[in-house]
């Protein structure tokens, strides 16, 4: 009978055992609750450390709606899936996180699971975040804890069926959320681990320059190898290849100016870049920025593709001839007849890896559409280039774009006016 | 043969005569400066639309800023930037810019005084004509509609700080604004005045005065005139 009696409770807390091991699988990222979870100590220190941080992870740029309240939420993010709109962080009670704790925003951060027990979708970096240490994530809690309640309903988002369905998530999370917080390397300096623990965490590169693919997912195999940013019509250059953004043979200053001033002799920000730059980077201290271009620099260089054949480097005669002249008569004032430039104000052409990576797409956007580099606290006044979409024809697009990425030793390929008519619109149809 | 010779001339002649104003009007929107670090070479992502000197385009599309008030066009600078002003071009290039630099490019501008284009000579009616006279200069009081000459100048220069110049503006723009206003697609700062005018005048009434201002005389006189808060027939937001 009492063998029995045993038998019978061991069977019940097995039992209880899977029941609870089956819902921490069904819910995933539950953190277990603890009696007397620590308060944040608000002190100025943490919110002013918090306010940094939460520059570096440029939460502003997506929780706040154009000319809306800072971190107000409401703005739209057009997806390939549909549209997502983005919550409100402010700590009101109702409409923000303000019943939120800080064992809630750490859960939030490190797992993708939002307070409710939602998972949330993909288009919040947590797969990035979830490298941000505990005492960071605390601080960005208190910063936005300090900031001022806004009352202000969170839209529901417009997703097109099957990816409304957050069930699906745990299929994409299988395949594309590694958990973990930053582990140093002790095989690197400290500055490197801070380069990589900025760019893999709160800068949430690999957003962008690792390709997304068709399930809105990105391969750790191809960090950084770039890709084109979804509904941006942008291309983010590879970080790894020497034939795009690759820093291997940058100096480290012309790294550290690209991603705080938004320019350097090397290159200059435009687009989304421009973006992280004007509301993030710009911001980031000197040691840090440099921290970042330690460890991008010492990127692992692997090209993903053989450099073009002389055979498709080819242009026609006359196509080259019509691609020069438009160069001397619009583009030489500010880029020079030798495509030199006047760096950092108007950049270089020749031997600059953005014109002459595989893709043109950001040359074309460029040509067509002109652009500013962002105003920073290092370059409040930036040079711009003008837009010539209403000069120019598909032929004259192309015929140009051509000419400078094969001018002066540069290593692209010809384009087409059909590659040049396709970007014509500002924002994808 | 003697004829045809001369037929030459006459036309080498013209050709010759024809070249510099075509010459001229093409690199007035090519980009060109003087110095890098001066305000002229930051501002060369303005000219291939607006011209070296915000004249505008010759096809009347991209409107003229020269002489129009800084604090207009720094207005409209700020609405493109943050997205309460929607035409994407714009919106796309300034939208990484901070306020002083936008205040900076403003009054560059607005320093400007470039010739003013020729008027437009496509034929209008003579009707339609004397409805847009009436309008710009003196109103409809049945409709309540004040004269654009109220609040844009006797001139129509402008007024300082916040009233845009409507001399030198192509038809195709102003119907564009006009319109863009009534159906409310574009806004001023509350109380906005210029809604309360756009929403009164019928698509008729837009049309007769885009007709008669793109038709006018360029004024003698370019400038602004200043601030006159009696003389306006609304309250308008943007000149507080």
């Amino acid at each position: 009978m009492r063998a029995a009696l045993r038998i019978l409770l061991a069977l019940m807390a097995l039992g209880v055992i899977v029941l609870v091991a089956f819902y921490l699988r069904s819910h995933p990222g539950t953190l277990p609750q603890h009696e007397g979870a620590q308060e944040v100590n608000a002190t100025t220190q943490t919110i002013n450390r918090g306010e940094y941080l939460a520059r570096a992870g440029d939460c502003v740029a997506c929780h706040t709606e154009p000319n809306g309240r800072d971190f107000a939420g409401g703005r739209a993010m057009p997806t390939p899936f549909g549209a997502l709109f983005v919550p409100n962080i402010t700590p009101d009670d109702e409409t923000g996180i303000g019943k939120w704790t800080a064992d809630d925003f750490y859960r939030m951060m490190h797992t993708g699971v939002s307070r409710s027990g939602q998972l949330l979708y993909p288009a919040m970096p947590f797969a990035s975040y979830t490298k941000v240490t505990r005492e960071d994530s605390d601080a960005i809690f208190a910063y936005l804890m300090s900031v001022p309640p806004v009352k202000r309903a969170n839209k529901p988002h417009e997703l097109k069926f099957p990816f409304n369905k957050r069930e699906l998530l745990v299929g994409w999370r299988t395949l594309y959320f590694k958990e973990g917080e930053y582990v140093p390397d002790p095989k690197q300096s400290a500055q490197w681990n801070r380069g990589a623990y900025l760019v893999q965490g709160l800068g949430h590169c690999s957003m962008c320059h690792t390709a997304i693919n068709a399930l809105g997912g990105s391969s750790e195999s191809q960090a950084f190898e770039g890709g084109m940013i979804p509904n941006q019509n942008w291309y983010a250059p590879s970080l790894t290849s020497n034939r795009e953004a690759g820093l291997g043979n940058w100096e480290l200053k012309d790294i550290a100016d690209l991603l705080q001033v938004g320019l350097s002799h090397r290159a200059t920000t435009y687009g989304p870049m421009a973006e992280v730059v004007y509301n993030s980077l710009q911001y980031l201290s000197d040691e840090d920025v440099l921290a970042m271009a330690v460890y991008l620099k010492a990127l692992p260089q692997r090209d993903s593709e053989p450099p073009p054949t002389s055979q498709a480097r080819l242009v026609a005669p006359t196509v080259m001839e019509s691609g020069r002249k438009i160069y001397e008569q619009q583009c030489a004032m500010c880029h020079g007849e030798e495509g030199k430039g006047h760096p950092p104000s108007f950049p270089p052409l020749a031997g600059n890896q953005s014109i002459t990576m595989s893709s043109p797409v950001n040359s074309i956007r460029m040509v067509l559409n002109g652009g500013y580099a962002p105003g920073t606290r290092k370059n409040p006044r930036p040079h711009g280039m003008p837009p010539f979409a209403h000069l120019l024809n598909d032929e004259e697009v192309a015929a140009v774009i051509t000419y400078i990425r094969v001018a002066w030793e540069n290593s692209g390929t010809p384009v087409t006016p059909a590659q040049a008519n396709e970007l014509r619109p500002l924002l994808p149809n | 043969m003697h004829i045809r010779r001369r037929m030459q001339a006459l036309a080498t002649l013209a050709l010759i005569a024809a070249l510099p104003s075509i010459a001229c009007a093409q690199q007035e929107h090519v980009p060109s400066f003087k110095q890098v670090d001066s305000i002229e070479a930051r501002v060369q992502g303005c000219v291939t639309c607006h011209g070296q000197s915000g004249q505008g385009a010759a096809s009347g599309y991209f409107p003229r800023i020269a002489g129009k008030p800084a604090g207009y066009l720094y207005n409209q600078l700020q609405a493109f930037r943050d997205g309460t002003r929607t035409y994407p071009p714009m919106n796309y290039l300034v939208a990484y810019l901070p306020d002083p630099y936008l205040r900076e490019i403003a009054e560059y501008f607005a320093k400007q005084r470039p010739p003013f284009p020729a008027t437009e000579t496509r034929a209008v009616d003579a009707q339609v004509m004397a409805r847009g006279e009436a309008i710009a200069t003196r109103g409809d009081t049945a409709k309540n509609i004040p004269a654009c000459a109220a609040c844009h100048g006797a001139e129509f220069t402008g007024m300082e700080p916040g009233i845009p110049g409507l001399a030198g503006l192509g038809s195709t723009y102003l119907v564009g604004q006009l319109t863009r206003w009534r159906v409310g697609e574009r806004s001023a700062a509350e109380p906005d005045c210029m809604k309360r005018v756009a929403t009164r005048l019928s698509d008729a009434d837009i049309s007769a005065v885009a007709a008669w201002l793109s038709r006018r005389a360029a004024p003698k006189q370019a400038s602004p005139e200043s601030s006159n808060l009696v003389r306006m027939p609304f309250a308008c937001g943007s000149q507080r």
